[in-house]
């Protein structure tokens, strides 16, 4: 439309002035409205690493807090990102057997394992605590007794020797074991047994899955799920414990690539 | 009653033997010579090395020669067909359980004509129906970088055919139907990078394989070229890549093509499931010439006999009407209300191929095992879908995703809760 029409007769002019008035204000309102709408969207889907591991965080929390409601999904936070390194790329090996696990890692280059392991590391949430099913207390004692001493007529070792005093695992490769769903546990003993989860050779966790009862498994589990949880969340530092079993992923030098 | 089922099986296998020895006596005059004058020396040129390297990643050898956590090309995984698993051979040089003993003659043969060095015949698993297009340059190019390899000494696994599919004879009657042996020839009325587009997609990166309607056979329909098919047992749908009128791709430009080859992603969809591995371990590598050349090919696919619209039943409105607060409350925010997505992040489900193919499986499937995006060069930090397997009754995921195929410009059929059921149960990997 041409800015000037001489031709225009003036009540024409008149009108389309009056039309520019009404309609300008109009017109620009809409845009501003579609541009904080735009940036709303924009603003809707933050670059951030948390925003990218929907994948992980809608079963592990977004924190890595785990989902205690679920009986299942482990606690990631505040573990050693080494160890959680590690579990990523078993997962992508087929060491450690979970088809859901398996298929969402499959692709991830060793930098943004590294990332997304760095992040679940640094999240500080307090433990949760999960349902543990009714066991006698027979049973707990006895999963008492190997977490804080072993058994040593089976040559297996206390959790503690490993796992931190405290259990809240050991800089860099030993996660936690408070706060851990039963069902979690005890399934990865069991894993253990059934060659579905594996670690570096010598796979300490497989001989002492080996070395326990059936029924010292759900003792163990239920003992773990049943612990008070300590108010420290933090890994014990590097070299605190002495591994009484020779353990692959904490060879000196064991790197993880 | 018994007795006369075991006469039935008998006499189909002495048909199936017979049909088979008859092939082979047809087959016998075409043994390709020997070439002569490829030697060791030949072989270790690098310049021919790294055009074999580059060309192998063209074919996506390392796609099923490698088994999970395995050495690359050594072989191990077992590839699922509804026959039975049939074991992947160990392709490095390793003289007892890989190449080590092949000559490029036997390669070649293998390549051309899928026999195996004592004239065997081989398991159209080995994708030999694509790859018999490839060029002899090429096919000692790859030769060449296959036997530059470190060998691995790792024995090919124990596969589980069920009879009669365990005994190779029985692949005749399949070969006879199913099979020509041929180069790629190309056509003269067609430029260059269509050629090289049409070679690289119908031999080296075998797309046809999946991207193509299998019998009951597992002979690949003639026809259309690159329709579309659901690839069986593993149980993904490869979308039909015609990018006009009815085609899968319907409205994709040579340039949405190159992107998601290269990226993972285009405006228009995402690649997952086994088209993720195939961009992430292949085409993301290939030069912009070779995935312009495909695109160019590809879109020059005809257009396709349109679908008769499907006529929702009162069950089907009823499970939409059931998706719409679910699709509120699990997808809206990344995918939009309008279902277009978000440029460069999520994908929009308007229009998806993926979304809308025939069969609703992959978006069945995208909604139970979520994922992330292809992580390619382009995009090393990919967003991510959650799974909702865990979360989603298989009534929920079948209203949500009934919603997703029929919103919009969307007409897709909607999807039963027993499919999401069976979906469930298929094997992630």
């Amino acid at each position: 439309m041409p800015a000037y029409n001489p031709g225009m007769t003036s009540r024409a002019r008149r009108r389309r002035t009056r039309f520019l008035v009404v309609l300008a204000p109009c017109l620009l309102a809409w845009q501003a409205v579609r541009a904080v709408h735009a940036a709303e969207e924009v603003a809707a889907i933050p670059d951030t690493l948390q925003q990218r591991i929907a994948v992980c965080t809608s079963c592990h929390g977004v924190h890595g807090e785990g989902t205690p409601g679920s009986g299942y999904f482990p606690r990631l936070a505040g573990k050693p990102a080494d160890y959680l390194v590690r579990q990523m790329q078993d997962f992508r090996r087929g060491l450690r057997k979970y088809a859901p696990m398996e298929y969402t890692v499959r692709q991830l280059s060793p930098a943004y394992m590294r990332e997304i392991a760095d992040y679940f590391a640094a999240q500080q949430v307090p433990y949760q605590r999960s349902a543990v099913p009714a066991v006698s207390a027979q049973t707990l004692q006895r999963g008492e007794q190997l977490i804080d001493h072993g058994d040593p007529a089976r040559r297996v070792p206390a959790c503690t020797a490993c796992h931190g005093s405290q259990l809240t695992g050991v800089q860099p490769s030993t996660p936690a074991l408070v706060g851990l769903p039963y069902d979690y546990v005890s399934a990865q003993l069991g894993s253990w047994r059934t060659h579905t989860r594996a670690m570096a050779a010598p796979d300490c966790m497989a001989v002492i899955a080996g070395r326990l009862a059936d029924s010292d498994i759900t003792a163990v589990a239920a003992a773990l799920a049943s612990r008070e949880l300590p108010a420290d969340i933090h890994p014990q530092p590097a070299g605190s414990v002495k591994p009484p079993l020779p353990c692959g992923v904490l060879a000196a030098g064991a790197s993880v690539p | 009653m018994r007795g006369l089922r075991r006469l039935f099986a008998m006499l189909l296998l002495l048909l199936v033997l017979l049909a088979g020895w008859l092939v082979v006596a047809a087959d016998a005059g075409h043994r390709p010579e020997a070439r002569t004058g490829i030697g060791p020396a030949s072989l270790s040129d690098p310049a021919l090395i790294a055009r074999g390297d580059y060309l192998a990643t063209a074919a996506d050898c390392a796609g099923c020669h490698t088994a999970q956590g395995g050495r690359p090309m050594a072989g191990g995984r077992l590839l699922p067909t509804p026959f039975g698993n049939i074991p992947v051979p160990n392709i490095t040089p390793d003289r007892e359980t890989g190449l080590g003993r092949w000559s490029f003659a036997d390669f070649w043969r293998a390549l051309h004509t899928g026999r195996g060095r004592r004239g065997e015949w081989l398991y159209p698993a080995f994708p030999y129906t694509s790859y018999t297009r490839v060029s002899r340059d090429d096919a000692l190019a790859i030769f060449a970088y296959l036997q530059s390899l470190p060998p691995v000494h790792r024995p090919t696994a124990t596969g589980s055919l069920r009879f009669p599919y365990d005994r190779r004879e029985s692949l005749g009657p399949w070969r006879a139907l199913y099979f020509r042996a041929g180069e790629f020839r190309p056509d003269p009325e067609q430029s260059a990078p269509w050629n090289r587009g049409a070679y690289l997609v119908q031999g080296l990166g075998h797309c046809g394989e999946c991207h193509t309607r299998r019998n009951a056979w597992g002979g690949l329909a003639a026809a259309p070229t690159l329709g579309g098919g659901q690839i069986p047992v593993q149980n993904w749908y490869a979308p039909d890549l015609s990018t006009r009128q009815h085609g899968g791709l319907q409205g994709w430009s040579a340039q949405d093509i190159v992107q998601l080859l290269k990226t993972g992603q285009s405006g228009r969809g995402s690649a997952f499931g086994p088209m993720a591995d195939v961009v992430a371990g292949s085409t993301q590598h290939l030069s912009d010439d070779d995935l312009q050349a495909m695109a160019t090919y590809l879109v020059s696919l005809p257009a396709r006999a349109p679908v008769p619209d499907v006529d929702p039943t009162s069950h089907d409105d009823a499970l939409v009407h059931q998706g719409k607060p679910l699709y509120a409350e699990h997808c809206a925010a990344c995918h939009g209300k309008d279902g277009r997505g978000m440029a460069g992040v999520y994908p929009p489900l308007d229009g998806n191929p993926s979304v809308i193919e025939p069969s609703g499986i992959n978006a069945t499937r995208a909604v139970l095992l979520g994922g992330f995006a292809p992580l390619t060069r382009a995009v090393p930090r990919p967003y991510s879908m959650p799974p909702f397997a865990q979360r989603l009754s298989d009534a929920e995921v079948a209203a949500v995703v009934s919603y997703i195929r029929r919103s919009w410009s969307n007409r897709a059929s909607a999807v039963r809760p027993e499919a999401v059921g069976r979906d469930r149960q298929t094997p992630a990997d």
